[in-house]
């Protein structure tokens, strides 16, 4: 197990230096002039000039993406160029706000998705099926900022159900906070509905076909006790993935919820950033993501490897 | 779903002497399958109704969509005895107009993306499947790293950087979908290779350009007709998105996405009109390209 998870780790690694490679070329090489591309056709020279020296765009290309990997390892990404402030500090208090929407999108989506993918897998083929597997590829396929503004108009402004916006008072309570964040989890919810019910009732369909449940079933355990010890443990192995993988787009969604709901999250911070061109934040911005979803991939691939065994001495023969 | 169309004898009309090669043939059930399938005909017909709007644009609309009316600003739907149907946004530009005329950047810009990004991707997995080795390993890490980042991110950084333009929006959101076709081209490739009609051509003494083109392309066709339906879906979701977040499409066109980012801060004073109409408009292409992908899945790869 541990010979698994060094391994894995290297691996994480390898993908966290590309991750950076990527960014760095996007940012700084793709670009002909870093300085002018910020400040516009209209910017003086003398200005770019001093634009690239702080930005140390200036710099040769190797010492700029070392620079770069040091401020990932020491988290210190300069200052912002709207507010002045460390970037740094600016991303811990937005991520603070946008992992307890993720959060509360998860703990409400995991569940639903698992049972709601069970179900359409023990009544297979019927209407029940039909519906959850329509409802989810439909919530999955739109994007995020159409399914917002569905549910502030439906909702939020005609029903006066949930606060419309997730600006909740100052001084508020855990409680009250999640009852401003649960329009935007919803939102979230119904992207990311559909592919964790995919995902369990393929997994809970291949589980039931397969001998291991028969041979339960012909010992004459009763259904539900073989759902429970037999079926569901190997069906949700593929599923623990998929939870993964949608929590780094989670974040890639938190863009346009956080936008339209006005939180002040990771999201916004970063479609702000890109408004005003405020590379140190942007660019700070999508590698944290980046990092979140490389985390989130590196947890799971050691869950699933501790619930099944065939993976991890596979890996290691 | 089995088919029963499949069990029942051919109708008496279509047995006639057989002039035309077994392709088209092959081609002619594919679209008679098609026809069978309520999704697929829903889905195209969903298309067809945007592409007319597209095409004939500002010819169906009742009003222009650029024309400001200040005297009917943010007018309800229905408004000025039934000539603003849907309403009139900040500006009292008519909502109906602008949704219909709104169906045409992104119905030209998305499918030109995902054929840019369809066709690098079937190169790059043409390459990885074929050549295996270092190469493919090299270039699988850096296929995941991408994967690593939601698209609209990277792609939202990009943009920030070379400056938004239909021509750039193109080429970004080409390039990133490049990765995600390029494993799953390279997955097909990888089975292909193995079957003895490759052998052949290698015995033949044929180049590696001319197995991966001659040979191996055209079988895996299918699943490359697929993803490019699929991709079209995904450009559409994400340049709608981009133009919400103000990085793609720009002003002064009445795309969907670019009128929600212009008045979604104003829906909290009920004004649900100038958002909700083009969000339909934006769910109802998506998920119709969706339903085309989805019978185009199943009647091809069967």
């Amino acid at each position: 197990m541990l010979r698994f998870i060094a391994r894995r780790l290297a691996l994480a690694i390898i993908t966290l230096l590309l991750l950076s490679l990527i960014v760095f070329a996007i940012s700084n090489v793709l670009p002909q002039d870093v300085g002018r591309s910020i400040l516009g056709p209209f910017a003086s020279q003398e200005t770019v000039d001093a634009m690239n020296h702080k930005l140390g765009t200036d710099q040769p290309k190797l010492d700029q993406y070392l620079h770069l990997l040091k401020q990932i390892v020491t988290f210190d990404f300069g200052d912002s160029f709207q507010t002045g402030q460390p970037v740094s500090d600016l991303i811990k208090t937005t991520l603070q706000n946008s992992a307890k929407l993720a959060i509360l999108a998860l703990v409400i989506t995991v569940p639903l998705g698992i049972f709601a993918g069970t179900l359409a897998a023990l009544r297979r083929d019927t209407i029940v099926d039909r519906v959850i597997v329509m409802f989810g590829l439909a919530g999955s396929s739109l994007p995020e900022f159409v399914t917002s503004t569905f549910l502030v108009v439906l909702l939020g402004t005609q029903l006066h159900l949930l606060p419309p916006l997730a600006n909740w008072p100052p001084g508020s309570n855990i409680f009250e906070q999640i009852h401003y964040l649960l329009l935007p989890a919803l939102a979230l919810v119904l992207v990311y509905f559909g592919y964790i019910a995919r995902m369990a009732r393929a997994g809970m369909i291949v589980a039931l076909e397969s001998d291991y449940t028969r041979t339960a079933m012909m010992k004459g355990i009763s259904r539900g006790t073989v759902i429970r010890r037999h079926v569901l443990r190997n069906a949700l192995l593929p599923t623990i993935a998929v939870v993964a993988t949608s929590t780094g787009y989670l974040f890639g969604g938190l863009l346009a919820v956080e936008l339209i709901f006005n939180i002040n999250g990771l999201g916004r911070l970063l479609v702000t950033a890109a408004k005003a061109k405020d590379l140190p934040v942007l660019q700070a911005g999508v590698l944290v993501i980046g990092i979140i979803y490389m985390f989130a991939t590196l947890i799971a691939d050691i869950l699933i490897s501790w619930l099944n065994p065939r993976i991890r001495l596979g890996s290691e023969g | 779903m089995g088919d029963p169309a499949l069990l029942e004898p051919p109708p008496p009309g279509a047995i006639q002497v057989d002039t035309t090669s077994a392709r088209s043939t092959a081609r002619r059930e594919t679209v008679r399958l098609l026809m069978r399938r309520p999704e697929f005909l829903i889905g195209m017909g969903i298309l067809l109704f945007w592409v007319t709007c597209a095409i004939f644009g500002e010819r169906l609309a009742p009003h222009d969509p650029q024309l400001p009316n200040p005297l009917f600003s943010h007018a309800p739907p229905g408004s000025d005895n039934w000539s603003y149907v849907l309403g009139t946004d900040r500006f009292g530009r008519d909502v109906l107009s602008r949704v219909i005329v709104g169906a045409r950047d992104v119905l030209i810009v998305a499918p030109i993306a995902a054929l840019l990004g369809v066709t690098l991707g079937t190169l790059l997995g043409l390459v990885m499947g074929y050549y295996r080795g270092l190469l493919d390993d090299v270039l699988s890490r850096v296929v995941e790293a991408f994967l690593s980042l939601p698209v609209t991110l990277v792609a939202l950084l990009t943009l920030v950087m070379l400056g938004s333009s239909t021509k750039t929006v193109v080429l970004v959101v080409g390039v990133l979908f490049a990765p995600i076709v390029a494993r799953t081209v390279r997955a097909a490739v990888l089975s292909e290779r193995e079957l003895d009609y490759v052998q052949a051509a290698k015995l033949r003494g044929e180049n590696g350009p001319m197995i991966m083109t001659r040979e191996i392309l055209p079988n895996i066709t299918g699943p490359i007709i697929v993803e490019l339906t699929v991709r079209v879906g995904y450009a559409i979701f994400t340049i709608s998105t981009l133009s919400f977040l103000g990085v793609g499409i720009q002003p002064p066109s009445p795309d969907w996405g670019l009128q929600i980012s212009e008045e979604y801060s104003m829906i909290i004073n009920g004004y649900w009109w100038t958002v909700f109409f083009p969000s339909i408009a934006i769910a109802s292409v998506v998920i119709a390209t969706n339903l085309v992908a989805d019978a185009l899945q199943s009647v091809l790869q069967r």
